[in-house]
């Protein structure tokens, strides 16, 4: 082994606290240390220069930098090796800037003494590094979008523009989703069906896109770059290839229905087209209620016999589609809000109260010629319907309905300024571009804004007008008043088509029922299953410009792991000591991404679906479990030189942080120059739960006198739902303490957020006063915890564990 | 005072007869509040400039007998302020012309004993019949 350990100044960041030559010569001395150098900055060309030479020179085969956080500088280092033809993980870094120069900045002997421990750990971590090289795996060039809504268009046509091969499926006959519904667009008022169907029009013209209108998802199997699709597609009893659309089968047909495109304003035949920009424009028969499909035998006919191409087949069944795709966009949209759950505004019940879709469609048609019926008089709109109202469950805001009502006001009142049109809301939000203009120039046409949420509508049995009761609580004064019609401005909810694909995907919704995306700020088109990812309203209420852009967005994180044709695996992944493995499926229960299967009486890693969270290895009875670049070995060197230079009576803790979280926030920590206790160690971990009871008691019995672990706070965790198996371990560990007579509150969890330093800080300080009070752990009860280890943790504690 | 608030064709018509007066888009008020804080006079005022023009906009006309209007200087410090650009010394002006043209008469000349009324200058009784102030 031949270890290259250099110790940074970062320009006196460093060095003029800790002594950086004593760092250097405390690590010469350490095994299988060649040469420990100090450098000004050892990031710069020169210094990184300084490690090729000597990789070159003196053969090196491990690297360890002294220097600021992994999450700093790391990439540059491990750069560095590639370049010097070594594995980049057989470098490590010791954080002696974050966690020592800069807390420690008025104790320069502690800040020294604490970087030569945490030198020495990085020095005894690298010599059991492995020579790891990132993964790849093949990966093709076919997608899946689920729903053809706006969102579902826009990522198909962008992906297909790319050169993948799409498949779009969408569960109604036509393909448009809501926007085909709306009458203009806000805040530019461009017709909603005319710049959306030329868009239409562009998917099935597409040779790259394979439409697959009137289906339905029935499973998805399998995972990114292998996920194999059975569609279900409906039967529309019409042959499309020889349908002309001449129309000649609907004047045929005597059933009507009410139209679900016309939201039942108006009625279609059993054998219709959706609506008449509807992509694919082909008849299809409603099977729920055709004469002929609902009573059989040779009933009605009349449309078949109306064919004049003979493209109507009674007998034609639905098809299952079976085919393979190597990443997912959901893109299935939303619902609005049922109105009718919302009693005291009486939809359903009262003539004069409709919803915000039904007057979008009143106002298409009536602007066609062919009016639904009259609009006039006093007008208003209700406000946060199903939105912002926690007695129908929907704590969030649905953020269109401000807009759409201040565009259907203004085009009410524009159209005939005769009308008086009100809006009672309860806050106003025109957030977006050129929103705040458009609202006010629905107040400068004459709509009156009255800010109070409506309490109650009262419909007059005789005239049928509606007396809307509200408070408008700018003049603190109740308002009684007549509206000939009310128009309810409901909210948007998640579909049940979100719900099934949700339960088919295995995908997790966040509380309001929307999908849930994989990190708000950062991944926010992103799921946790690796290669499915959101576009539109299916993660949260969206706007037309948002939902285009966040279908984009997912089609762009979709080609970025298939456009190279293989996609690199970072290495930490859990692998298995095949000669230990008794296959007893502990660990397959206790992986969250369902990575694990047993094959002839051996645990197998799907490295596809492995997060590298190391969950697996604390419910493994027999220690066969282990996570690359974390293993166990490595982790109780760390441990060991953890206390390499301490002195008597001095205490020891150790911190194990989670890397997305508790590392970082260590880090934050430092930056903000916030001294704790200097007799911490931290020791860097994929997640909290690879901190196994294994781990921590070896650590007590070392003679480690306090065992901290950090983890994320669920929110802003990458390894959803890890919460419970975390809490087991702590308990498993504390329970074995109390055996030994060995106090509990040693070991000690929290979830934090990367920001709460004044937590961190005092966290550990509690914890190390409670240890140093404690006094160390006594030579006899560690002896006992040795033993009891030595024999291995009880496999009946390690199933309570599960 | 009443705390129902009714909405009623007169009502509509009042505000949109102040609108043509004043040429300012009334409705087109966020009620920030503003106004009110920059108006020297609100601290004198009975309803403040901004309850005004909520008054006005939902058609209220018993804003006719607030005494706003009347103390307004017309200092324009609103105007200048307005985040929306309206213009509020119009809307009060246009106010004080509608109450202006109801002709009330706020005092009795005729109850006025004639020995005291001989010493009034007229140009006093005109004014005193027009208007609160001036």
């Amino acid at each position: 082994m031949r270890i290259g350990v250099y110790v940074c100044h970062c320009g006196g960041n460093i060095s003029e606290t800790v002594d950086v030559k004593a760092v250097a010569a405390a690590a010469e001395q350490r095994p299988g240390v060649v040469l420990a150098r100090d450098y000004s900055h050892m990031c710069s060309d020169l210094g990184q220069k300084l490690i090729l030479e000597d990789i070159k020179e003196h053969n090196l085969d491990r690297v360890v930098v002294a220097a600021c956080s992994p999450h700093f500088q790391g990439a540059t280092f491990m750069n560095v090796l590639e370049t010097g033809s070594l594995s980049p993980y057989v470098f490590e870094m010791a954080n002696i800037r974050e966690q020592c120069a800069w807390p420690h900045f008025g104790e320069p002997e502690t800040a020294t003494l604490k970087s030569i421990e945490l030198t020495n750990m990085a020095i005894a971590k690298a010599g059991l590094d492995e020579s790891l090289n990132k993964k790849t795996m093949p990966i093709g060039k076919r997608v899946l979008v689920i729903g053809g809504g706006i969102a579902g268009i826009q990522a198909s046509l962008d992906l297909a523009d790319s050169g993948f091969e799409v498949h779009l499926v969408e569960k109604d006959p036509s393909i448009g989703g809501k926007m085909a519904q709306l009458s203009r667009t806000f805040p530019t008022e461009d017709c909603s069906a005319c710049i959306l169907s030329p868009k239409m029009a562009d998917v099935p013209a597409n040779p790259n896109i394979e439409l697959l209108t009137y289906s339905e998802i029935e499973s998805v199997e399998g995972y990114l770059g292998n996920f194999e699709v059975t569609v279900v597609r409906r039967s529309t009893y019409v042959d499309p290839d020889l349908c002309t659309a001449c129309g000649l089968c609907e004047d045929a047909c005597p059933v009507k229905v009410p139209s679900e495109f016309e939201v039942g304003l108006r009625d279609r035949k059993a054998i219709y087209v959706p609506f008449d920009f509807a992509v694919p424009y082909k008849y299809l028969i409603d099977e729920s209620v055709c004469l002929r499909l609902t009573k059989g035998g040779e009933v009605c006919g009349l449309c078949q016999k109306a064919c004049p191409k003979d493209a109507i087949d009674f007998s034609r069944k639905s098809e299952k589609i079976r085919f393979t795709v190597d990443t997912i966009v959901v893109a299935t949209g939303y619902d609005i809000f049922d109105a009718t759950e919302k009693k005291v505004y009486g939809y359903g019940e009262y003539k004069n109260v409709i919803t915000a879709l039904e007057m979008e469609r009143m106002i298409v048609n009536g602007a066609a010629g062919t009016p639904i019926r009259p609009i006039k008089g006093r007008i208003g709109f209700i406000q946060c319907v199903g939105s912002r109202d926690e007695q129908v469950g929907n704590e969030y805001c649905s953020r269109v309905c401000c807009m759409y009502a201040t565009k259907l006001s203004q085009l009410l009142k524009r159209s005939d300024p005769t009308r008086e049109v009100y809006v009672f809301y309860t806050d106003l939000r025109a957030f977006g571009k050129g929103f705040e203009e458009y609202y006010k120039r629905a107040q400068t046409d004459g709509v009156k804004f009255v800010r109070g949420r409506v309490a109650e509508l009262l419909e007059d049995p005789v005239t049928k007008s509606v007396t809307v009761k509200v408070e408008d609580t700018l003049s603190r004064q109740m308002i009684e008043a007549e509206f000939d019609l009310v128009i309810l401005s409901v909210g948007l909810k998640p579909n049940a088509g979100t719900e099934r694909i949700a339960e088919i995907l295995k995908l997790t919704k966040s509380p309001d029922g929307f999908l849930q995306e994989a990190h708000p700020k950062f991944r926010p088109v992103d799921t946790l299953k690796e290669g499915i990812f959101l576009a539109g309203a299916v993660q949260g209420p969206k706007d037309i410009p948002d939902a285009v852009a966040s279908a984009s967005a997912a089609a762009a994180r979709a080609v970025r792991l298939m456009n190279q044709g293989e996609f690199s695996l970072d290495p930490v992944l859990a692998y298995v000591h095949e000669d230990i493995c008794d296959g007893c499926s502990l660990c397959v229960d206790s992986c969250l991404p369902g990575a694990i299967s047993i094959s002839s009486n051996v645990a197998q890693i799907n490295e596809t679906l492995c997060t590298g969270c190391g969950i697996c290895i604390a419910a493994c009875p027999l220690d066969a479990m282990d996570l690359h670049c974390y293993a166990n070995d490595q982790l109780l060197a760390e441990v060991e030189a953890a206390i390499s230079e301490r002195r008597d009576g001095e205490t020891r803790i150790i911190v194990f942080a989670d890397d997305t979280t508790t590392y970082r926030l260590a880090d934050n920590v430092g930056t903000g120059k916030l001294s704790y206790a200097p007799e911490t160690r931290i020791i860097r971990v994929p997640s909290g739960t690879r901190a196994t009871p294994a781990l921590m008691l070896k650590a007590l019995a070392l003679g480690i006198d306090g065992v901290f672990v950090g983890e994320s706070e669920s929110k802003s965790s990458p390894y959803a739902g890890i919460g419970p198996a975390l809490s087991r371990n702590i308990e498993q560990t504390r329970s074995i303490l109390r055996e030994h007579g060995i106090e509990p509150e040693r070991v000690r969890a929290k979830e934090f957020v990367t920001i709460m330093l004044g937590g961190f800080v005092a966290q550990l300080n509690e914890l190390t006063a409670f240890a140093e009070n404690a006094g160390p752990v006594s030579e006899k009860k560690k002896k006992a915890l040795k033993e009891t280890l030595a024999n291995g943790l009880p496999r009946a504690e390690a199933q309570v564990a599960q | 005072m009443t705390k129902i608030m009714m909405i009623t064709k007169e009502g509509e018509a009042f505000l949109a007869r102040i609108q043509e007066i004043s040429g300012e888009a009334i409705t087109a008020c966020d009620q920030c509040g503003t106004c009110s804080g920059s108006c020297p006079m609100a601290s004198e005022m009975d309803i403040t400039p901004s309850e005004m023009i909520r008054k006005t906009q939902m058609g209220q006309q018993d804003v006719l007998s607030t005494k706003a209007m009347w103390l307004c200087a017309a200092c324009f410090a609103c105007t200048v302020r307005c985040p929306r650009g309206i213009d509020l010394s119009k809307i009060a002006e246009a106010l004080r012309q509608i109450s202006l043209r109801q002709a009330v008469d706020h005092i009795d000349i005729a109850g006025i004993p004639a020995p005291e009324r001989a010493r009034l200058p007229q140009i006093a009784l005109v004014g005193a019949m027009r208007k609160f102030t001036s």
